[in-house]
C-alpha cells in the first residue's frame, strides 16, 4: 500500500531532533506567541494519547461519568487485567509481533538483494524489473486484496501465520530504497573488492551490505511499523482468535459485544500504540531520515 | 574458484567510470557474465515472491473484474464466466456506489487542503523558532505512527455525545455539543478532521524539507525591497515550494482516496452510509462474496488515484 512518489529535497537532518538545533532561522528572533501557538498545537496533538492513557486506568463506571473526570478519581489496572486474562491480548501481542519481525527481515534481506542487483549489476532485463516492481508502488491495496485473498484460499493458508505474512515479504519500497542507497556507495569498493579475488556474492554480504546501516535501520522501521499497524489483510486473513493481530482484535471487539467496554477497549488502544511510541521515540532519527529521503511513511 | 577481475576494472580505472567504461564492451567477458548470474541470483527470491502476491494479484484482479466470480466458485473455478463489463456497468448504476464515491469525494476533496494547510502552518511555526524545534517537531508527528484502528477507537469516544471529553471542553464555552458521529451530517467531518489530526506530521516533515531549502538571500532581498511578512511568504516561499506541495498534495490524495478503517471503527459506515467509502464498499462486497464485481469497484478506484495524481500534477506542478 505504499505509493512511490519522487524523493524531496533532503532535509538537513541532526542528529538529535531533542538538542536545540543551531540558528537557522536567522537572526530574528522569534516572537513569543508563535512559541504559545505551537505549544496549543502540540497539546491539542497528544491531548486524545494523554486521555486514552488516563481512561485507561478508570474503572468502568468512572469512564461513563457524567460529566465526565479527567484525571482517574480510582486507579485500577483492572482492564489491563482483563485485556490479559481473559481476552488473550498475549496472544495477539505475540502474533503482532511475529508476523511484523518476519515481513521486516524479509523485506530487509530480499529488499537488499535486488536493491543492489540494480544499483551495481549489469544484466540483460534490468530495466525492466526495475519498472514492473516500481510500477506497483502507486497500486492500492484494495486492488490486489481479492485476488489475493483467492490464492491463499487456494493454498490452503487462511489462518495461518504464512497466510499472514507471505503477501507482506517483499515489497517495492524496500527495493526501490536500498537501490537508492546502493547507488550513492562507490564503484571502486567492488572493483577493490574484485582485484582481491572475492566473489560477486561475497562482495555484495560482506563488503557493500555492511555500508547500508542507515538504509536498513529506516527500511525495519518503516516496515516494522507498517505491518504493525497494517488491519485488512490481518482482518480477513486471521479468522479465530488464536490468529488475531492487536489492531484485529481491538477493531473487533470495538465493533462486537465488548463495544460498551470503554475502559476495556481504550486499554487495548493503550497497547496497540505504546509500544510503537516507545519504539519510536527510540530510533526517531531514522524515521525523519527516511521521510526525508523517501517521503513515504 | 572465482576468475580474478581483469585489469582494466582494477583499482587504476578512473572512479566512476567503471560502469561506463563496462557498458561500454562488447556482451559476454568473463565478467559480465559473472555479474549477470550474481545479479540474477539475487533477484529471483524477491521477483518470484514479487510475481506471486503482487504483481500476479493485479492483473488477476483486472480479468476477475470481466468475470462472474464468486466466493462459491473457489472450488470450483471452472463455474466462472466471462461477464464483459457487467460488473462495471452494475457498479455505475448503483446508487450505493454512487454514494460511497461521494463520500470519498468529500474527504479528498476537504481533507487534502485541511491537512496541507495544517501542516503548512506546522511546518512554517517551526521554521521560525530555533528551540525546542525536535521537540514541537516529535509532538506533532507522533499521530503518525499510531495505529489507525487504535487511533479511531480512542476518538470514537473522545466523540461521546454526553461523555467525551471534546463536548465537556465545548460546554466550558457554552456551547451544547453535537452526537458528532450520530449525525448525517457532522459524521463524515469528524473523520475528516481526526484524518488530518494522524497525518498532518507527515506532510508537517517533507514541508519543513522543502522550506530549507528556501535560500535567505532571497527572502532578505524580499525584505530588502519592502516586502512584508505575508507578502515574502506569498511570493517568494510559496512559489519555491511549489513541487514540495504537490509531492504531499499526491500522497496524502492517494492515502485518502483508500480510507477505510476510520468508518469501519468508528462509524461502521454510517449513520445511513454517510461514512461509507469506496473502500469499505470494496470490502463489503468481498464479504458477500461478489469477487468478480469487488474487483471491478477496486480497478475504478485505481483509476481514480491515477486520474486525481495526474490532476495534481497539472494544477500543481512548478510553472516554466
Amino acid at each position: 500500500m505504499t505509493t512511490y512518489t519522487p524523493p524531496p529535497p533532503s532535509v538537513s537532518d541532526d542528529a538529535d531532533v531533542l538538542a536545540a538545533e543551531p540558528g537557522r532561522g536567522g537572526d530574528r528572533k522569534p516572537s513569543r506567541w508563535l512559541y504559545v501557538v505551537l505549544a496549543v498545537g502540540v497539546i491539542i496533538m497528544a491531548l486524545p494519547f494523554v486521555w486514552m492513557l488516563l481512561s485507561s486506568v478508570k474503572p468502568e463506571a468512572e469512564v461513563r461519568q457524567i460529566p465526565p473526570t479527567w484525571l482517574p478519581e480510582t486507579f485500577t489496572l483492572e482492564n489491563y487485567r482483563e485485556l490479559f486474562d481473559r481476552l488473550r491480548f498475549p496472544t495477539y501481542f505475540f502474533n503482532s509481533t511475529l508476523v511484523a519481525v518476519v515481513v521486516t527481515l524479509g523485506n530487509l534481506v530480499f529488499g537488499s538483494m535486488l536493491g543492489y542487483a540494480l544499483a551495481k549489476l549489469d544484466f540483460r532485463g534490468k530495466r525492466v524489473v526495475f519498472g514492473l516492481v516500481l510500477g506497483t508502488l502507486m497500486v492500492p491495496g484494495m486492488v490486489t486484496f481479492v485476488p489475493l485473498f483467492v490464492l491463499v484460499s487456494n493454498m490452503g493458508l487462511t489462518n495461518t501465520f504464512p497466510g499472514l505474512i507471505l503477501p507482506y515479504l517483499v515489497g517495492p519500497f524496500g527495493v526501490f530504497l536500498m537501490r537508492q542507497y546502493f547507488l550513492g556507495l562507490p564503484d571502486e569498493l567492488i572493483q577493490a573488492a574484485r582485484v582481491d579475488g572475492a566473489g560477486e556474492l561475497r562482495i555484495f554480504w560482506s563488503v557493500m551490505l555492511p555500508l547500508t546501516g542507515p538504509a536498513l535501520a529506516t527500511l525495519g522501521i518503516l516496515t516494522f511499523l507498517t505491518s504493525w499497524n497494517n488491519f485488512l489483510w490481518p482482518l480477513v486473513v486471521a479468522q479465530t482468535e488464536d490468529m488475531y493481530t492487536l489492531p484485529v482484535a481491538l477493531a473487533l471487539y470495538s465493533v462486537g459485544q465488548n463495544a460498551t467496554q470503554y475502559g476495556l477497549l481504550l486499554a487495548g488502544a493503550v497497547v496497540v500504540v505504546v509500544p510503537v511510541i516507545a519504539l519510536f521515540l527510540a530510533v526517531q532519527r531514522y524515521f525523519v531520515q527516511g521521510i526525508a529521503m523517501t517521503g513515504i511513511k | 574458484m572465482p576468475a580474478v577481475a581483469t585489469t582494466r576494472d582494477g583499482p587504476d580505472a578512473p572512479g566512476g567510470a567503471g560502469m561506463s567504461a563496462r557498458r561500454g564492451r562488447p556482451r559476454g567477458t568473463p565478467l559480465q557474465r559473472r555479474q549477470a548470474r550474481t545479479a540474477w541470483l539475487l533477484a529471483v527470491p524477491f521477483l518470484l515472491l514479487f510475481a506471486a502476491f503482487t504483481a500476479g494479484p493485479v492483473f488477476a484482479s483486472l480479468f476477475m473484474s470481466f468475470t462472474d466470480m464468486r466466493s462459491t466458485d473457489l472450488r470450483t473455478p471452472l463455474n466462472v464466466e466471462l461477464a464483459g463489463l457487467d460488473n462495471y456497468t452494475q457498479l455505475f448504476s448503483d446508487p450505493l456506489f454512487r454514494k460511497v464515491a461521494v463520500n470519498t469525494a468529500i474527504f479528498v476533496v476537504v481533507g487534502v487542503p485541511l491537512t496541507m494547510v495544517l501542516a503548512l502552518a506546522a511546518a512554517v511555526g517551526l521554521n521560525g523558532i530555533q528551540r525546542l524545534r525536535g521537540f514541537f517537531r516529535l509532538g506533532y508527528y507522533l499521530p503518525v505512527v499510531t495505529s489507525i484502528v487504535a487511533v479511531a477507537v480512542v476518538w470514537r469516544f473522545l466523540l461521546q455525545p454526553d461523555t467525551g471529553p471534546i463536548n465537556q471542553l465545548l460546554g466550558v464555552v457554552g456551547i451544547d455539543g453535537p452526537d458528532w458521529l450520530g449525525s448525517t451530517s457532522l459524521a463524515l467531518p469528524s473523520l475528516i478532521v481526526m484524518a488530518a489530526w494522524r497525518n498532518l506530521g507527515t506532510l508537517m516533515v517533507i514541508f519543513l524539507a522543502g522550506l530549507q531549502t528556501v535560500p535567505r538571500e532571497m527572502l532578505e532581498a524580499a525584505e530588502v525591497d519592502g516586502a512584508g511578512r505575508w507578502q515574502r511568504f506569498r511570493y517568494v516561499t510559496l512559489p519555491l515550494l511549489r513541487p514540495t506541495l504537490l509531492f504531499g498534495a499526491v500522497i496524502t490524495g492517494i492515502g485518502y482516496l483508500q480510507f477505510f478503517e476510520e468508518p469501519y471503527v468508528m462509524t461502521r459506515g454510517g449513520p445511513l452510509n454517510s461514512t461509507r467509502s469506496v473502500s469499505f464498499y470494496i470490502y463489503d462486497h468481498f464479504g458477500f462474496g461478489n469477487y468478480g464485481y469487488a474487483a471491478a469497484a477496486s480497478y475504478v478506484l485505481f483509476v481514480a488515484i491515477v486520474v486525481l495524481t495526474a490532476l495534481q500534477f497539472r494544477l500543481l506542478r512548478p510553472k516554466t
